[in-house]
């Protein structure tokens, strides 16, 4: 691994952050690995879910959004089912990655930031989500012109992608939620700011 | 006027932490009736000791208060310094200022002041005390040991090579328990049987041990020195004396597909049994729930059989009663369940893993079983569901231990041991095969134990790895382990012939209705809790009642044996004396007031009430009135509290003392004590101090 730990006494504020956002407690685990064991995607992982929530205990900031873990989690919750302590580690995911947008960390995997911004801008623009264009859009964001557009007629043809988008007649209503939303980042976005510039040299606990 | 000693400790840092015990100490003096007042960091301690004692002869004080910490600790103590100086022990009262109010509060001023309030109800309490002289009762030197697993039976033999007699009580058909089931033993390798056995044939064959096999212990009356035991001994269906144990109508019961609990369920049985070849007493037993003349009411084939004629359907369940001294627990403990339908109901089973679905999940009790020469297998290793020699086996550790959200926090010691000798026995007998274990943390400490784990790694190449098992299933002849490997962060998959679970250490199924006939505490998972962990592990905090072995937690064989040893040792402490001095915290009816309701003898646990005739002279009968019999009554103060007519007092707790406490805590507008620098002023209740 390329990180090296440093210890600098306050290790212990990526776990304390975490609790605060989603409530769980990171201290409970003792890395018996039962997390990695289940998930279906640790082969694809740069590392499994225990090791990434070994980094988050040591406070290893910038190797935790290094990692493409989150981004490749499937959210099927295996872990949190088997887990021991009873450790609602998918929810930890969800956080990391919500983290990783709030602080404006370079995202590692590219397909699932396209995925999410344009499934939320479907939703934003529609009401709710609107297949064809999401699909259109993500094809063209992320590159990849071609990707499962073979499905394309079959679905149509069996009724599963409308041509044209359902809208919800509370467009409004959603947008609003949208435009909170956003200003709520904002200001949290603003305290991570603060609080690295009140605090600086403890925002993380490792170094390339 | 009374002259009362308060004695303010810091229990090192304990207390004073939080209570600032000087002002503790100063306040006391000004409390009406003590004549001294003192802290100091350490009273238990030598100097501590001798500090009141000087207190006491120098101020001639005729009571003491020890502020400090709960008399469960160390009233013993003080009350002995108290009776050296000269006092009477029951002039010594102690105020619990630590687990009442040093630890359960932070450091504030109504921290302080709470302790100063605790000790003015003493200082009332104490004030009324008056000198008690001990009650000294018989000891009946005999034990009880419950249990003949390998603590019962060492502990059972210690007393009785000790010239005590003893009754051994063993539910199960034979002594024996768990260890007779094991193949070979951590971290030597020598076979179980073979250092186990002979130990049970003394057990059977001791002049100074009474056996009762197929018996429970019914019904527990009395107290230290003088139980009385009820003992069920179940119905057999077979006469022990006539019996032979020629095994005859084993081979000719025609019920034969009972799954054998001594195999756990790999081999089966017969309805009229022997559980193992070395059982002692070496006589069957008939299995009334699957015996077929018990359920269709006709066959008897074994009484036909029976050359000695030993076989008597007319049995019944018989009580009798012995009278002891001293009880050993030695109940042992049980494995927990892993599939969904087991004896604990509260904790969850493991469906991810399959066990009790696939015939090739066994737990490590099974294991044993499959490694032992007198197993069902005759010591092969080989699968259940065809009996094929299984080349990879892979061990899974922690089942049920340290795993919160399935209820159990607690490691259950023996399994990493056990595991590593799995590991080694089944390289023993398979030498081609691959022993996998997934382990949490390898926890060997012990003469002989870590070297034994690295054995089993360096010499017989069992793979360890580190982590744990998400799921098991079928796949072809094959089961799939899919697994972690947190060192090199990895998943892991194997292709498994035989999977065996580490499944936590738990007390015996429904062990503690026993343990509530004998009064005597349990954690959250039932086993027993010892009187102090650390000073008094064998004792329990009822007196006269010892364990040992697994009923109070996650023990190996030496461990058990060391503390079995441990408990008989303290039964012969016990009866080296022929009388024993007990407390005189008794009750005591009043004849004059008692008008014989008879309600406290109906409320009285222990049966010390009784009714008394008093007559004049000429042998008239005057009238009749409540008596409490000191060498059994244990001063719970049931019927002091149920008493009508007031007429019980408990010596020690006297209405009046109590009472005298809880107006001491009502006293309104006393406030005696005024913290330092805040004399003048604030509040004119501290004015009038």
């Amino acid at each position: 691994m390329k990180y090296q730990i440093r210890l600098t006494g306050d290790n212990a504020r990526l776990t304390r952050e975490i609790n605060a956002r989603c409530g769980v407690d990171l201290t409970q685990c003792y890395q018996c690995g039962e997390c990695t064991a289940g998930c279906p995607m640790t082969p694809e992982m740069d590392a499994g879910p225990t090791k990434t929530l070994r980094l988050i205990q040591l406070g290893m900031e910038d190797a935790l959004f290094d990692l493409n873990t989150p981004w490749l989690c499937a959210s099927c919750e295996t872990c949190t089912a088997r887990c021991p302590n009873d450790i609602d580690i998918a929810l930890v995911m969800d956080v990391v990655r919500q983290m990783a947008r709030l602080k404006g960390k370079k995202i590692p995997v590219k397909q699932p930031r396209v995925f999410q911004d344009v499934f939320l801008k479907s939703v934003e623009n529609n009401g709710r989500l609107y297949e064809p264009g999401m699909i259109a859009f993500y094809n063209l964001r992320s590159g990849d012109l071609f990707h499962d557009v073979g499905l394309g007629p079959k679905m149509l043809f069996k009724g599963k992608l409308p041509l044209l988008p359902h809208t919800s007649g509370n467009r409004e209503k959603l947008r609003e939620i949208f435009r909170k939303a956003e200003a709520f980042e904002k200001e949290a976005g603003k305290e991570t700011s603060r609080e690295a510039h009140a605090d600086p040299g403890h925002g993380s606990g490792s170094d390339t | 006027m009374s002259k009362i000693g308060v004695f303010v400790c810091h229990c090192g840092e304990n207390i004073s932490r939080t209570v600032d015990c000087e002002r503790v100490a100063r306040a006391s003096e000004q409390i009406r009736g003590v004549a001294f007042a003192t802290d100091y960091k350490y009273m238990c301690s030598d100097p501590g000791q001798a500090l009141i004692k000087k207190a006491i002869r120098e101020y001639e004080l005729d009571g003491v208060v020890v502020s400090s910490c709960s008399p469960h600790m160390h009233e013993k103590t003080f009350r002995k310094a108290v009776e050296e100086a000269g006092l009477n022990p029951f002039l010594c009262e102690m105020a619990n200022i630590r687990e009442h109010c040093s630890w359960v509060h932070e450091k504030e001023e109504t921290t302080t002041r709470k302790a100063i309030e605790l000790v003015r109800l003493m200082v009332e309490k104490v004030k009324r005390n008056v000198a008690l002289e001990p009650i000294r009762v018989n000891v009946t030197k005999r034990a009880l040991v419950i249990g003949g697993g390998v603590g019962g039976i060492q502990a059972a033999l210690d007393i009785a090579d000790g010239g005590h007699e003893v009754i051994l009580v063993e539910k199960d058909p034979s002594v024996g328990g768990h260890m007779a089931q094991l193949s070979e033993t951590f971290p030597t390798l020598d076979c179980s049987q073979c250092i186990l056995t002979p130990k049970m044939v003394d057990v059977g064959s001791h002049p100074n041990i009474k056996l009762y096999t197929y018996s429970e212990v019914e019904k527990i009356e009395g107290f230290v020195g003088n139980f009385k035991v009820t003992i069920k001994k179940k119905a057999r269906s077979v006469d022990i004396d006539k019996c032979t144990g020629c095994g005859e109508c084993q081979l000719k019961c025609p019920s034969k597909k009972i799954p054998s609990e001594f195999d756990r369920g790999l081999k089966n049985r017969t309805a009229i049994y022997i559980p193992f070849p070395q059982a002692v007493p070496a006589r069957p037993v008939i299995d009334r729930e699957h015996c077929i003349y018990f359920t269709k009411g006709k066959c008897k084939a074994c009484q036909k059989v029976c050359p000695a004629g030993a076989i008597d359907y007319e049995q019944t369940d018989e009580y009798v009663e012995e009278e002891v001294g001293g009880i050993v627990v030695a109940t042992g403990f049980d494995l927990y369940t892993v599939g969904e339908q087991g004896p604990y109901p509260d904790y969850r089973g493991y469906g991810e893993y399959g066990y009790g679905e696939d015939p090739d999940i066994i737990d490590g009790l099974q294991f044993e079983r499959l490694a032992s020469a007198s197993g069902p297998t005759g010591g092969a290793i080989l699968r259940p569901s065809d009996g094929k020699e299984p080349k990879s086996v892979v061990f899974l550790k922690c089942i049920g231990s340290r795993h919160p959200s399935k209820g159990i926090e607690f490691c259950s010691k023996i399994c990493c041991m056990y595991t590593a000798k799995h590991t080694m026995l089944y390289k023993h007998k398979v030498h081609d095969g691959t022993a996998y274990v997934f382990y949490m943390d390898i926890r060997s400490p012990g003469k002989g134990y870590d070297e034994f784990v690295r054995r089993a790694i360096e010499e017989d190449g069992a793979v360890y790895l580190r982590g744990r098992v998400s799921r098991i299933y079928r796949s072809g002849d094959h089961l799939i382990v899919k697994g972690a490997d947190t060192l090199s962060g990895a998943a892991v998959e194997i292709e498994a012939d035989m999977v065996v679970l580490a499944t936590a250490v738990m007390p015996q199924p429904g062990i503690e209705g026993l343990f509530q006939k004998l009064g005597i505490s349990y954690d959250q998972y039932k086993f027993a809790n010892e009187a102090h962990p650390k000073l008094r592990p064998v004792e329990c905090a009822t007196a006269g009642i010892f364990l040992a072995g697994a009923c109070q937690g996650p023990k190996d064989i030496p461990e058990t044996v060391a503390q079995a040893s441990g408990a008989a040792s303290k039964v012969q402490i016990l009866f080296s004396r022929d009388e024993m001095l007990r407390e005189p915290v008794v009750a005591k009816v009043n004849e004059n007031t008692c008008i014989a309701c008879w309600y406290c003898l109906e409320v009285c646990p222990f049966k010390a009430i009784t009714q008394k005739e008093i007559r004049d002279r000429k042998g008239n009968l005057i009238k009749r009135v409540a008596e409490v019999n000191p060498s059994v009554c244990t001063g719970c103060g049931t019927c002091a509290a149920t008493c009508f007519s007031n007429s019980i007092d408990l010596a020690g707790f006297t209405d009046e003392q109590i009472y005298s406490e809880i107006n001491a805590l009502m006293a309104v507008g006393q406030d005696l004590f005024p913290e330092p620098g805040k004399e003048e002023g604030e509040s004119p209740d501290e004015q009038a101090a």
